[in-house]
């Protein structure tokens, strides 16, 4: 790997694994991921930070991608759409969102994931009230969000840990 | 007989494990080798002649493929019904963002810095916004009276009712645009090579829409053309025509730089230049008796088409034939007129035209019954539709529907009667006044008219020599469900497991044209057609006695597997053949409009905050009758989906424009409802069942966008006692008409009496 002029190296743990890019410091996360680590989980729907659909989470904390310059992930823990599934399994949420309508088109569904699964870590039995606040940084054009919802109150309900692949 | 084990289950949505992983690839996540990406050089005014066009300094444009309206080999339009659009601009303009030059380059930053240096000199013309400009005609921008499309609807004799009328009640409304805002924005690959023409795949509702589009630009043969759907992250209507402009341009993009080339649009690019519902307006003069009986009426719809005719015929004539509601109008008559403005083609969005003239309808059933002096609910029911009359169209009514039930039942579901006059007690001290509004309403379903008989679409199934059944349409699945449904049907059919069917990628060279994906036709019509190809597996494996009724999964598989190795292939084809007993007058526009009709009552409580005159929707009920529902999952998603954006519709969602274009083309300032500003969207279901549908089912996706403006706004007009006649209907609005608020019971009396 080699910088052109420049550009910077950046060291990022991915989903649990140890990258390293090289791109110019103010180029976005989100193109980083999508180009550079091919992840494309991710989604640009708006370019500044309105509706969510790029979320990912930066050391824990939910971020839109698109707004973040990749010099500012450097050294952190990022977890994409990508790293909540184990392996070919699905995760209490993600399945709770295929049985209970979460998604519909789908291009939003990443991010509303790393919304979710940010919300429950914090709190793991949050209120009706507590998730729909939660989402609104995301939009979705197809669900007039009812079944998003009720997904992650499902999930919740579930008391099941398995959010995902959320250690690393 | 076996009862039915997949329909009515909610299945998994067989592409949601790819929805949940992020592993489904968008247009946007597909990388082609040696890909460049494209870019649209777009007018900058309303109307007007090029006169140069200047490549400025600073961009090495020896590294950059640029396409004008020079380079297209076949026709320069994107070919749809009329053909009047061009696909680049040459010469001349006729709106903001028209498309004039296309560009090319391998790194999309450069891209961007050429775009804003090419330099476009025009010869302006004077311009038009509005419709009442357009019917004006100070200019003739389009035809010769810059008019696309008019319809005339007569039934019975409407001039003579007037004397009989205990009060004639008059009003005019009007509707916005409104953006679909999916979340992906369009975006197209296209690659060209001599031996097999061109391939595009992209975010798209109608493959076979955009192959013919492409055939007359390059004047290519069938076989030449190829066009893939790629994971479509929403549409709305809003990918069923400009796709075909889109893939348009990045196959030419391909055809001369011999590369794949991207193009996706950003925000603000798709908001500006993309289609959005057409604004209109509609002028209601009724004649009603002393009880409040529609007698009959004049009514006059119109809309704003934009520069172009695109779709416009066909959204006005969906919004014409729904203009009269739900109810039985002894005589009416309906002029409506499609006409052009320099703003960008207004195209399809979810409800298609319904929403607009049902909106009129629905705010003016609310002003018959303050004239009459009857209550909202005794209006409707005095006037519902009842089987055996006929529509406006003198379609007559076959279906065993019951409106009076339906409406008793959203009555008693949303508490109305109680929560009305607990309302009025409470709002005369309150800051926060809440109202409570009714929409009773119908939609079509499928092609209007004799549509689907032009259509003729062809759907095939085929059984694989490994038991899975393959379903082979052009229908596209962008969230509604298309896939799971019709592989509920097919299974139901063949008496499979869900799991062992599949549907085929949308690709023209793959699959038969099953029609458009719009107009709620696909679970009805389509899933007929499936049902119907399904059935033809069957009945050749059991003909052939390679397969006995009562068979398991393996005895199909094996059938399969032995007529496949005697046969080659086991596949099975339906053609839609209209019902014998289905007559439509395009000329005089009379007849049966649709198969079926889906039917609902609609109830939105607010609360009108008297300090920032915002609005809250409290409480929805969405009661309807679709038909058999065919996965209650699904179903429910669409309806909660559609009342979000009719909510929008009616409270947040206003398109600003300038001189034709519009100027807040962002999600930052173009408001849609979040997760926090919805209320609980309560929503319940009768199934009377339909002979025309797969299982009974009848349409479902674009109803319940019909009917959530007007029972918001007619909450809002009850909380404040004033009218409302416009949508969207901002903060800024009501504090206007507050400002010179003459109550509306006192206004609408006076006027009413004859």
């Amino acid at each position: 790997m080699s910088a052109s002029r420049g550009q910077c190296e950046i060291h990022m743990t991915v989903n649990g694994e140890d990258r390293t890019v090289c791109a110019y410091p103010m180029t976005r996360l989100l193109d980083v991921l999508r180009e550079d680590l091919g992840l494309t989980g991710a989604k640009e729907g708006c370019g500044e930070g309105e509706c969510g659909s790029c979320s990912v989470l930066m050391n824990g904390t939910l971020v839109n991608s698109c707004l973040v310059p990749v010099l500012q992930a450097q050294g952190t823990t990022i977890i994409t759409v990508e790293g909540l599934a184990g392996g070919s399994h699905l995760g209490a949420l993600q399945q709770a969102f295929l049985e209970w309508g979460g998604a519909q088109c789908g291009i939003c569904t990443p991010g509303i994931l790393m919304a979710a699964t940010h919300l429950l870590t914090r709190q793991p039995r949050p209120t009706a009230g507590e998730i729909r606040e939660a989402l609104s940084g995301n939009l979705c054009r197809c669900t007039g969000y009812a079944q998003i919802c009720e997904a992650i109150e499902q999930a919740s309900a579930r008391g099941d840990s398995d959010l995902g692949n959320l250690d690393s | 007989m076996k009862t039915e084990n997949i329909i009515g289950v909610s299945v998994p949505r067989k592409e949601g494990s790819d929805k949940v992983t992020g592993r489904a690839k968008y247009v946007d996540d597909i990388v082609l080798p040696g890909m460049l990406y494209g870019a649209t050089v777009r007018s900058s005014i309303p109307r007007g002649k090029i006169r140069r066009i200047g490549f400025g300094s600073g961009i090495a444009w020896n590294e950059f493929v640029v396409v004008s309206a020079k380079d297209i080999a076949g026709k320069n339009y994107v070919a749809l019904i009329l053909d009047d659009q061009p696909c680049l601009a040459d010469g001349v303009v006729n709106h903001p963002e028209e498309p004039i030059l296309l560009l090319a380059h391998p790194n999309r930053h450069l891209l961007r810095k050429a775009v804003e240096a090419v330099a476009i000199e025009y010869d302006p013309l004077p311009a038009l916004f509005t419709i009442e400009a357009s019917e004006a005609r100070a200019e003739i921008i389009w035809g010769t009276d810059n008019t696309f499309k008019t319809y005339l609807v007569e039934k019975g004799d409407v001039d003579s009712i007037w004397q009989k009328a205990a009060y004639i009640v008059e009003g005019e409304y009007t509707t916005g645009a409104q953006e679909q805002l999916y979340i992906e924005n369009n975006g197209m690959i296209a690659t060209f090579d001599r031996e097999r023409g061109i391939t595009v795949w992209g975010s798209l509702q109608c493959p076979y829409y955009v192959h013919k589009a492409l055939m007359k630009l390059f004047d290519l043969p069938e076989d030449k053309v190829r066009v893939v759907q790629t994971e479509t992250g929403g549409a709305f209507g809003g990918k069923e025509e400009y796709p075909s402009m889109i893939a348009g341009h990045a196959a030419l993009l391909a055809m001369k730089s011999g590369k794949p080339v991207k193009i996706v649009y950003d925000r603000m690019e798709d908001m500006a230049a993309t289609t959005k519902r057409h604004p209109s307006r509609t002028r209601h003069r009724t004649a009603v008796d002393k009880e409040g009986k529609l007698l009959g009426g004049e009514i006059e719809f119109v809309i704003d088409g934009g520069a172009y005719a695109t779709l416009s015929s066909v959204v006005l004539s969906r919004g014409t034939i729904h203009a009269g509601g739900p109810y039985y109008w002894p005589s009416v008559r309906i002029r409506a007129k499609a006409v052009a403005t320099n703003a960008p083609p207004h195209g399809a969005f979810r409800g298609f035209g319904a929403p607009q003239s049902l909106f009129a309808m629905e705010r003016h059933m609310d002003r018959i019954a303050a004239v009459v002096g009857i209550s909202p609910v005794e209006v409707r029911r005095r006037n519902f539709l009842k089987p055996g009359q006929t529509t406006t169209t003198e379609q007559a009514i076959r279906e065993p529907i019951d409106l009076d039930k339906l409406l008793d039942r959203a009555l008693e579901l949303s508490d109305y009667r109680a929560k009305k006059d607990r309302f009025r007690l409470e709002n005369e001290s309150s800051s926060h006044k809440k109202g409570i509004g009714i929409a009773t309403f119908l939609h079509g379903a499928g092609f209007t008219g004799s549509g689907e008989r032009y259509l003729a679409s062809v759907v095939g199934v085929e059984g694989c020599a490994d038991g899975r059944v393959r379903v082979l349409v052009s229908s596209t699945e962008f969230g509604q469900g298309t896939n799971t449904v019709l592989s509920q049907i097919a299974a139901e059919t063949l008496r499979l497991p869900y799991e062992d069917v599949e549907i085929a990628q949308p690709d023209t060279e793959k699959v038969p044209n099953s029609g458009p994906t719009v107009a709620s036709r696909t679970v009805m019509v389509v899933g007929k057609l499936v049902q119907s190809a399904a059935s033809g597996i069957l009945q050749t494996l059991l003909a052939s006695g390679s397969l006995h009724e009562g068979y398991s999964r393996d005895d199909f598989r094996a059938a399969c597997a032995k007529h496949i190795a005697e046969r080659g292939e086991l596949k099975s084809w339906a053609r839609y053949e209209a019902p014998s007993d289905i007559f439509w007058d395009d000329q005089k526009y009379r007849g049966e409009a649709y198969a079926a009709y889906t039917w609902a009552v609609y109830i939105a409580e607010i609360t009108v905050d008297m300090a920032s005159y915002g609005v809250t929707v409290d409480d929805f009920v969405a009661l309807q009758e679709v038909g058999r529902v065919l996965h209650p999952v699904l179903a429910r998603g669409q309806i909660t989906g559609g009342v979000a954006q009719g909510i929008g519709f009616a409270l947040y969602e206003k398109v600003a424009w300038r001189n034709g274009r519009m100027q807040n083309g962002q999600m930052t300032n173009y408001i849609m409802p979040t997760s926090a500003d919805l209320p609980p969207i309560r929503v319940y279901f009768e199934e009377l069942g339909n002979v025309h549908g797969a299982f009974g089912a009848k349409g479902i996706g674009e109803l319940p966008m019909d009917g959530p403006a007007p029972a918001i706004v007619n909450a809002v007009a009850d909380a404040l006692d004033a009218n409302f006649d416009s949508i969207p209907l901002l903060p800024e609005d009501i504090f206007e008409a507050m400002k010179q608020h003459p109550r509306a019971s006192d206004s609408l009396a006076a006027q009413g009496v004859r």
